[in-house]
């Protein structure tokens, strides 16, 4: 499985509510959260953003409330994979949850750059920014979580293993 | 190797005689919790299951808390989701607008939890009842509906990090302050996956509402879950809520953690976290004149009734500084009530400020005191993230009950010792 797209840059500490404002939580339906996904640091990001697209973020990307409508949001809007230095744990557990692929890599979280063209692979780990032809080693998932990527969630996993 | 506290919880729910950081585990679960805003995705995603049934009808807590009484159509949609989920699955701990509360208020107070229990909960503050001696955390709504599903979750046991205290708070200090001070001594992800434990001779002095205090902002460290050794202030208040057998459990001499850091109480002063990040932490000697809207008292961090009394203490013959607007929120129906039994009530509405039902509401910015673009508020609650509490523009100040108080008194940030307190 791999994903492909252009990067979108943020900084240290994005919070839940700034993925998605606590006042469009009286909707669960992904397509709608998507339209207000980041609004509050970014209003333009729900314009950019292309299906395919590698959300770039700094230390505890993900830090605040437990809302999973915060990765299903992300998901939705059509990024394909959330790099960054390190994840808050309820965000990083909702992302596997749900089938968001996350990878934990400070270097490449550093120096990969705003509209760079981005490769992530997510077997090996490898990151690959196609603009600066820089290769970055991601975090591999514990066998554990891995099978629950794999499986596309967490309920198809328990589903299956009955 | 020796055990910390959370460890040796975590051992006994997954069968196992040890476990060491890093062991990937599958715990037995005494209480699944969610609200209005988390449960109707966990409601949705437990359909998918093939077996939709709940695991125990006893050990689920359904909270509709944070959008009611219902704002908006959208919000009475999601109530009335989660009531007829309780009702077709015979949910014992199922609490309607008049009989709630805010869950991490409530849950201690009907007795639902107890020491040495696990408690997932779909809301982040859940880590509120390592204060009791218990391993809770946060999850999503997945999560929770797995919980529901199977009593079970997988849990990477945590690393740990120690704040050993000593000496006893000041007047006019209180458990607000010594979290907010940890927050900005360690910051925002300091205690990333990792467990807080709290521990040493101050823990004594603290009263269980300062450790519902404490334990509830684990999370804004970043923390996996905060918790308290059990004492005689446990045990009196476990005995007072619930009829249920706590079990105790002591962190080995021998335990390993991450950190270990020493914090003497008798030191503290009020301490505030200035937007946007409860990191960004003043104490009074280095804050100047900064005026003030809104003071918000309340929320599962700081609505308990200690909290009530110390605002009350403050405001009590005063009067609101014109241009400001207070409100308190007793975060339960039965603080509400012994809130207006002492007296407290009165003498908020004769302050100046509006007391509310039990509602999440403001804290994050969902109704019940929006803050429009340039607005400050000194709140009680937990987080100050650009946009929290309203308009991206608008600034939060995180604060005790106390120095929130007293801020409403003087319309500007402001600590009791102003007033000559």
């Amino acid at each position: 499985m791999e994903a492909k797209g252009y990067a979108i840059k943020y900084g240290d500490n994005v919070d839940t509510d700034v993925i998605i404002p606590a006042r469009y939580l009286n909707s669960s339906d992904p397509a709608e959260l998507a339209l207000h996904c980041m609004e509050d640091i970014d209003k333009d990001f729900v314009n950019k953003v292309k299906k395919g697209d590698i959300m770039v973020g700094g230390k505890n990307f993900g830090c605040g409330s437990s809302r999973e409508h915060a990765p299903i949001a992300i998901k939705a809007s059509g990024i394909s994979c959330v790099i960054a230095e390190t994840f808050a744990r309820i965000f990083y557990r909702n992302s596997i949850n749900i089938g968001l692929p996350i990878m934990e890599c400070p270097e490449a979280s550093r120096e990969i750059k705003e509209g760079d063209e981005v490769e992530v692979d997510f077997d090996s780990g490898i990151i690959t920014d196609k603009t600066t032809g820089k290769t970055y080693k991601g975090q591999a998932f514990p066998p554990f979580m891995q099978k629950i990527i794999n499986a596309e969630g967490l309920i198809n996993y328990i589903n299956a293993k009955k | 190797m020796g055990m910390t506290m959370t460890q040796k919880i975590l051992a006994k729910h997954a069968g196992l005689s040890s476990v060491k950081a890093g062991d990937l585990i599958e715990a037995d679960l005494d209480l699944v919790l969610g609200n209005d805003i988390t449960s109707p995705v966990a409601i949705k995603e437990l359909a998918k299951f093939e077996n939709k049934e709940v695991f125990n009808k006893d050990k689920i807590a359904l909270v509709p808390d944070h959008f009611v009484p219902n704002k908006d159509i959208k919000s009475a949609e999601h109530c009335k989701m989660v009531r007829e989920f309780a009702k077709e699955n015979n949910i014992t701990n199922y609490f309607e607008v008049g009989q709630m509360g805010i869950e991490h208020a409530l849950l201690p107070e009907k007795g639902l939890v107890v020491s040495g229990d696990v408690v997932i909960g779909a809301d982040s503050h859940t880590c509120t009842y390592g204060a009791l001696g218990a391993f809770s955390t946060g999850i999503g709504s997945t999560d929770m509906a797995a919980g529901m599903a199977t009593g079970k979750a997988w849990f990477k046991v945590p690393e740990a990090i120690k704040f050993n205290l000593t000496g006893e708070l000041p007047k006019w200090v209180s458990g607000k302050d010594v979290i907010l001070h940890i927050i900005g001594m360690i910051g925002v992800d300091g205690a990333l996956y990792k467990s807080m434990e709290f521990t040493g001779p101050g823990v004594a002095t603290l009263s269980i509402d300062d450790r519902f205090t404490i334990a509830n902002m684990a999370i804004e460290a970043g923390g996996k879950n905060g918790i308290f050794p059990v004492d005689d202030v446990t045990r009196a208040y476990i005995a007072e809520h619930s009829d249920r057998e706590p079990v105790e459990y002591t962190a080995d001499d021998d335990a390993e953690y991450s950190a270990v850091y020493d914090i003497n109480l008798s030191e503290l002063t009020p301490t505030v976290s200035f937007p946007h990040l409860p990191e960004n932490t003043h104490t009074f000697d280095s804050i100047g004149d900064i005026p003030i809207n809104q003071v918000v008292i309340g929320s599962c961090t700081n609505g308990h009734i200690q909290d009530m009394r110390e605002a009350a203490e403050v405001m009590k013959g005063r009067k609101i500084a014109d241009g400001v607007r207070a409100i308190i929120i007793p975060a339960t129906q039965q603080i509400y009530l012994q809130a207006m039994e002492e007296g407290l009530i009165k003498t908020f509405i004769e302050f100046g400020a509006v007391v509310s039902t039990s509602t999440c509401g403001p804290c994050l910015g969902g109704y019940m005191g929006i803050l429009a673009a340039g607005e400050r508020c000194v709140s009680t609650t937990n987080r100050n993230f650009v946009g929290r509490m309203g308009h991206v523009e608008s600034e939060v100040y995180l604060a005790s009950p106390a120095v929130a108080a007293a801020s409403a008194v003087t319309g500007k940030l402001s600590q009791p010792a102003e007033l000559g307190l």
